[in-house]
């Protein structure tokens, strides 16, 4: 799950990691009251889950109160295109207004899972405000990597190591090891999947801060962070992923025309390549799991139907703990309440398959069957080419 | 021979008085698998659809000789399973839990490390070898005993291309899940090797997915090590950047774990790589000459 870079801010502060003072307004007026109380120079900052925002006219500086309202009627309301929003953009519905540092450095630091190993991973560069990618894909060796201890954590000779590391020294280096060990005790105690600093800044007057935060969260999690899962930013996500988490789908849309309705994430992705292999387009990933009630099954079902780009549906089923009689229940249920308006091709194999196949031949819905997944990507394929 | 799981595994499941738990631990009984009971802590002493429910899973060591500890423990508590159940000196050990947080994965990986425990998963179906013993979700009926190894970061996905062998009659060693999250306790590279030193194992198929590079390490060791034949798959083609795909390990993130780079470095290891999951099996008949 992602968070805003205000709400990252404001726990960050919780867990005494520094960051400039300031505040989130939805309104100008608001911008400008914040203005007004911190004074002096301001950043006004477009709140949207993507990156690059500065490029796309989401980020200003603004001299004043008067200036900062301006720069927050500009972006309030706009819709903010950057390289990684789609192409239409994101509206923006509220900014960050925060108190300008006089940059003297800036630098990078995150932490996240290292698979290959199997733990906790801090990583700190002294090319700060870079994609880190690029970064790595350059100068690798300008990034200092300290692994945590799976069990015991970041020990502070660590902490030291990335500070030094980072050519921090005198009163910032005190900063910015207290720094690093408070960001990850907060990368620890809220289940982050990833924490991003970067930059990370030494100001002139050599104070070290945090101005940018990007905080991800390991969504297995969420049920014991009650206070993290009422950060979720619904607006930010697509309506269509919104509504299959309702039920507990693992829905994710995408550019084509194909449907695909699939038990297990390995099956839903090897489906959507044949999909591919065989010349159409999937529109999206969607894995309704192991265990699949019918009324799940009805609710994805609806979900896949109701995107307009949709013309055919392609349900590739091998029944493991989900048995093909289940899915069937559901399919059944499903369209006796929203009709059939599209061409559904439906493979099922596995446990219960012949109860299944049976109840769906006795229902006389006008469902296409095919013997294997090939088939039925291909008639699939062939139907939403065809379709109007 | 198999690998992992035979005849003589002696299977404790953890979280036996579950909905998923009982009903699975009568599925493996039925497949023959010796199933000798369950732990439920607090409900230690009473029975549960037929198997004896103990406190602890270090009863059912000393009373029973359990020798493989089956969980299906839900997400809160399972890593917790997964270390009493090393702690209990099991030393196999297979989670089919999906949905552990990452924290917990770490410490108990760690924790399984320090002892002479194998852990299987999580997130995984399990582990069977057809005709001997089945220790998992998949279905049973689906398989045949044989000499192809398969192993697989996917649950269905793997019925699938057991389904393409057993329809072609090519049966299997044994099948391994190892999981489809970013921190597992068994790799690929554990499993090819195992396959390799199995005089039962004739061919290999493998099952990769995006994210990661579990099947990079894989390559590497099957370029320095494997004898036999492998035929690969990876799911994840057509995958965005930057969404995870289901499982939690999915994801391919800062450009790197995709399909295409997994199946290039496969393909220059050794391993025969398949294009469309529906050409699974014929792949491996024709790698194997059947």
């Amino acid at each position: 799950m992602k968070i805003h870079e205000y709400q990252a801010k404001l726990l960050l502060r919780e867990f005494g990691v520094p960051v400039p003072d300031g505040d989130v307004a939805d309104t100008p007026a608001k911008a400008k009251q914040i203005a007004q109380q911190l004074s002096g120079k301001v950043v006004v900052k477009a709140q949207v889950h993507a990156g690059g925002r500065g490029k796309g006219g989401g980020i200003k500086i603004a001299d004043g109160p008067e200036a900062a309202e301006t720069a927050a009627k500009q972006i309030l309301g706009m819709k903010l295109k950057t390289p990684q929003t789609p192409p239409e953009g994101i509206l923006v519905r509220s900014v960050w207004v925060e108190r300008a540092s006089d940059i003297a450095r800036e630098l990078y630091l995150s932490m996240t899972l290292d698979r290959a190993r199997s733990t906790h991973v801090v990583m700190a560069s002294e090319a700060g405000g870079m994609e880190i990618e690029e970064v790595a894909a350059r100068t690798p060796e300008k990034i200092i990597r300290e692994w945590a201890h799976p069990a015991l954590g970041l020990a502070d000779f660590q902490a030291r190591r990335l500070a030094f590391g980072l050519g921090l020294s005198g009163e910032p280096f005190k900063q910015g090891v207290g720094l690093i060990r408070n960001l990850f005790r907060l990368y620890l105690a809220k289940d982050c999947s990833l924490v991003e600093v970067n930059p990370l800044v030494v100001t002139k007057d050599g104070r070290v801060l945090a101005l940018d935060a990007k905080l991800n969260f390991d969504d297995n999690a969420l049920f014991r962070h009650k206070e993290v899962a009422e950060l979720r930013d619904v607006n930010e996500e697509d309506p269509l992923d919104v509504e299959a988490s309702k039920y507990n789908l693992n829905y994710i849309k995408l550019e084509g025309n194909v449907a695909c309705m699939v038990n297990g994430a390995g099956l839903a992705m090897a489906t959507m390549d044949i999909v591919k292999l065989s010349g159409g387009e999937p529109a999206n990933f969607l894995d309704v799991g192991g265990s699949a009630s019918p009324e799940q099954i009805e609710n994805a079902f609806r979900i896949l139907s109701s995107d307009p780009s949709v013309k055919a549906i392609f349900i590739n089923v091998f029944g493991g703990i989900l048995r093909v009689d289940r899915l069937a229940e559901g399919i059944i249920a499903a369209v006796r309440k929203l009709g059939l308006k599209l061409p559904v091709v439906l493979r099922a194999e596995g446990t219960n398959v012949e109860q299944g196949k049976k109840m769906l031949a006795d229902s006389g819905l006008p469902l296409i069957m095919a013997a294997d997944m090939a088939e039925g990507a291909k008639k699939a394929v062939e139907l939403a080419r065809k379709s109007p | 021979m198999s690998i992992l799981a035979d005849k003589s595994t002696r299977v404790v499941v953890q979280g036996i008085t579950g909905k998923e738990g009982a009903f699975h631990a009568a599925r493996c009984k039925e497949y023959g698998t010796q199933v000798v009971g369950g732990v439920t802590p607090g409900k230690g002493g009473t029975t549960h659809e037929g198997f004896a429910v103990w406190n602890t899973v270090e009863e059912a060591v000393k009373k029973e000789g359990a020798n493989c500890a089956l969980i299906f423990v839900p997400p809160a508590g399972a890593a917790d399973a997964i270390m009493e159940a090393a702690a209990a000196g099991v030393p196999l050990v297979i989670c089919i839990t999906e949905g552990i947080p990452v924290a917990d994965m770490v410490r108990a990986k760690h924790f399984v490390l320090g002892t002479g425990s194998r852990l299987i998963g999580p997130n995984c179906p399990g582990v069977i070898t057809p005709g001997q013993a089945k220790i998992g979700i998949m279905p049973g009926h689906i398989h045949k005993a044989g000499d192809v190894g398969v192993v697989s970061r996917s649950g269905t996905l793997t019925y699938e291309v057991v389904g393409q062998l057993t329809a072609r009659g090519i049966g299997q060693s044994t099948c391994v899940g190892i999981g489809g999250d970013p921190v597992n306790g068994t790799s690929f590279v554990d499993v090819l090797r195992l396959f390799n030193e199995d005089a039962a194992t004739r061919a290999i198929m493998m099952i990769g997915e995006i994210g990661g590079t579990a099947e990079e390490d894989a390559a590497a060791f099957i370029k320095a090590h494997v004898k036999k034949p492998v035929v690969a798959f990876i799911c994840g083609q057509t995958a965005p950047p930057g969404r995870r795909m289901g499982h939690a390990g999915a994801i391919i993130a800062g450009g790197k774990g995709t399909a295409a780079e997994k199946m290039k470095v496969l393909q220059t290891a050794g391993a025969t790589l398949v294009k469309s999951p529906a050409d699974m099996g014929a792949t491996v008949a024709k790698v194997i000459g059947k």
